[in-house]
């Protein structure tokens, strides 16, 4: 047993040293609106929440969703809709889009996750395509203009959130309350079961998992949380509009996720943050932010093929390879 | 069962009865693996049907055949590389133990199934290793890990395809131990290459050859048989 209880004797330490990482970037994120501006921090809340309810889908059960675009900018038009429309108290607002994500997560993920690989991408692709059409079509989300001036409102009536801090502090409480239900379902029971799938889905079918099911689980509770976080950012920049449905957005989720470290926890938040402060930052000059994106990516891949995050870790936990 | 127009295996009656140990033998490319795979659902068959304790199981899903009890290995080690020798055993136990869709709860949860896990791990013979992930073992121990993780179903009836395929001299006598162990409250059919094993440790035995069956009976029947012999090109064991 000599392995084991070293084993268990390095796990305190592991566990200290994340609680104290923790423990910093929360009072960063505490502080941080008092240096910079509060609506680039909650868009890069907004974006590193999608951008972990995406990788809890690809990092955790191996499936690449290239339409995770119709359940951000879908519950986006939900959450608008609902609240500058019928008025609704923006809390409520934000959980009919989580419902709408969650229901549309539903019906793409029945259709798409008998096929796997690129199929299974082909098929998100496509359906969340169609849905972007719709959104283009239906007269609720006013075609290319999109839903704008959504007000902010109080929240449960108690918190005005037109002031930019009280927004600020929520969209934190909205991100962490969805970092942690990633957390919370990667560390469970059933992200067990999602691990294994990932792993070796043959032997886990022949172990009794009805293997579609906790897909459909896991893709249905990533569409949820993309929803959270898209109806959130509708809240936050007070409007939906077609470019958070549409294809690119689903691609700029694969990239973040990709940059950060797909299948570590706080990669896709790393990854999004640098994407949202490039794009921020190169916006007030000439040169083209997209081909500086590409650059990075391609130097990513081909450098650091764990993506930031992905790296150090494999760093900090080096040790001699082989078996016994 | 026919894979577009070539008849992998024919005709092939097979019944093994509750509480024995059946070995399936015959040369490579018989159909050995072929019919595990229908067996276990994994390939649907062409014509014919099958039956487990007197239910038609010829159309159900393969999770559908493992909840049954009727649970196989595979011939190439299927473990969890990335898990732990813990967790590999862990998963198997999550499902009879109803804690495999609770995603709201810590993983801590499961620690109950620890120890039922490790004496598993203990019996074949992996305890030192429990905190090791799978792709960390040899060859031999992750095949051991892999009828672990089959046992932890506790199934009714066990497919071991090879299980003692790649495994060095002392393993073999391990394994067999083990096999002989948990056979006695179960029902056991292997495909195993190693004749020795097969006389030593099994009740009957199939001889396939070219997807039908050749011969049938106990070892010494079968190993008479001028047909196996041939099949085997005079290279079988006495």
């Amino acid at each position: 047993m000599a392995v084991g209880t070293q084993y268990l004797a390095e796990q305190p330490k592991l566990r200290t040293t994340s609680l104290v990482v923790g423990a910093i970037a929360l009072a960063a994120l505490l502080a941080a609106p008092f240096f910079l501006y509060p609506v680039f921090l909650m868009s890069i809340l907004c974006f590193a929440l999608f951008a972990c309810a995406f990788n809890l889908l690809i990092g955790y059960v191996g499936l690449l969703s290239f339409g995770h675009a119709a359940f951000f900018g879908g519950a986006a038009y939900f959450t608008a809709h609902a609240v500058k429309v019928w008025g609704w108290e923006p809390l409520s607002g934000i959980l009919l889009g989580v419902a709408g994500a969650a229901g549309m997560g539903l019906i793409i993920g029945f259709l798409a996750i008998r096929r796997q690989g690129i199929y299974f991408a082909m098929i998100t692709l496509a359906l969340s395509q169609m849905f972007a059409f719709i959104c283009l079509q239906v007269p609720f989300t006013h075609g290319e203009d999109g839903i704008q001036g959504v007000p902010r409102g109080n929240l449960l009536g108690l918190i005005d959130l037109n002031q930019p801090l009280a927004m600020y502090y929520v969209t934190l409480g909205i991100f962490l309350f969805g970092v942690f239900a990633i957390w919370r379902i990667v560390n469970s029971p059933f992200g067990n079961i999602l691990k294994a799938i990932r792993e070796n889905e043959r032997r886990a079918i022949s172990l009794g998992y009805r293997v579609d099911r906790y897909k459909l689980g896991a893709f249905v509770m990533s569409a949820a949380l993309a929803g959270l976080a898209g109806g959130t950012k509708a809240i936050v920049f007070q409007f939906a509009t077609l470019t958070d449905v549409q294809w690119q957005m689903s691609g700029e989720v694969i990239l973040m996720t990709l940059l950060g470290g797909i299948g570590t926890m706080v990669g896709p938040i790393v990854g999004a943050g640098l994407v949202i402060a490039l794009q921020n930052y190169f916006a007030a000059y000439d040169f083209p932010v997209t081909v500086l994106i590409g650059i990075i990516f391609v130097i990513c891949v081909l450098l650091f093929r764990r993506g930031i995050v992905g790296e150090i870790l494999e760093l900090l936990k080096r040790k001699p390879k082989g078996t016994v | 069962m026919e894979f577009r127009g070539f008849v992998a295996v024919k005709d092939v009656t097979l019944s093994v009865n509750e509480g024995t140990i059946h070995a399936l033998i015959g040369p490579n490319g018989a159909g050995k693996t072929t019919v595990f795979n229908l067996l276990t659902k994994f390939l649907t068959p062409t014509r014919g049907q099958i039956h487990f304790r007197g239910n038609d199981i010829t159309r159900l899903k393969p999770a559908e055949v493992a909840r049954l009890g009727l649970v196989r290995s595979f011939q190439i080690s299927a473990v969890f590389p990335h898990l732990t020798v813990l967790d590999n055993v862990r998963v198997a136990l999550q499902r009879p133990k109803g804690l495999a869709t609770q995603f709201w709860l810590p993983s801590g949860s499961l620690s109950g199934l620890d120890e039922r896990a490790m004496e598993l791990i203990d019996a074949v013979n992996l305890s030192s290793y429990a905190h090791l992930t799978a792709a960390e073992l040899s060859y031999g121990r992750k095949r051991a890990l892999e009828i672990a993780t089959t046992l932890a179903l506790d199934p009714a009836m066990l497919l071991l395809d090879e299980p003692m395929a790649g495994m060095g001299h002392e393993d073999i006598g391990r394994i067999a131990d083990l096999i002989r162990r948990v056979a006695k409250n179960r029902t056991i059919l292997m495909v195993e290459h190693n004749l020795n094993v097969v006389a030593d440790l099994c009740d009957r035995v199939t001889v396939l050859a070219r997807g039908e069956i050749l011969s049938d009976g106990t070892y010494a029947t079968v190993s008479a048989d001028p047909r196996v012999r041939e099949a085997y090109m005079g290279t079988e064991h006495e």
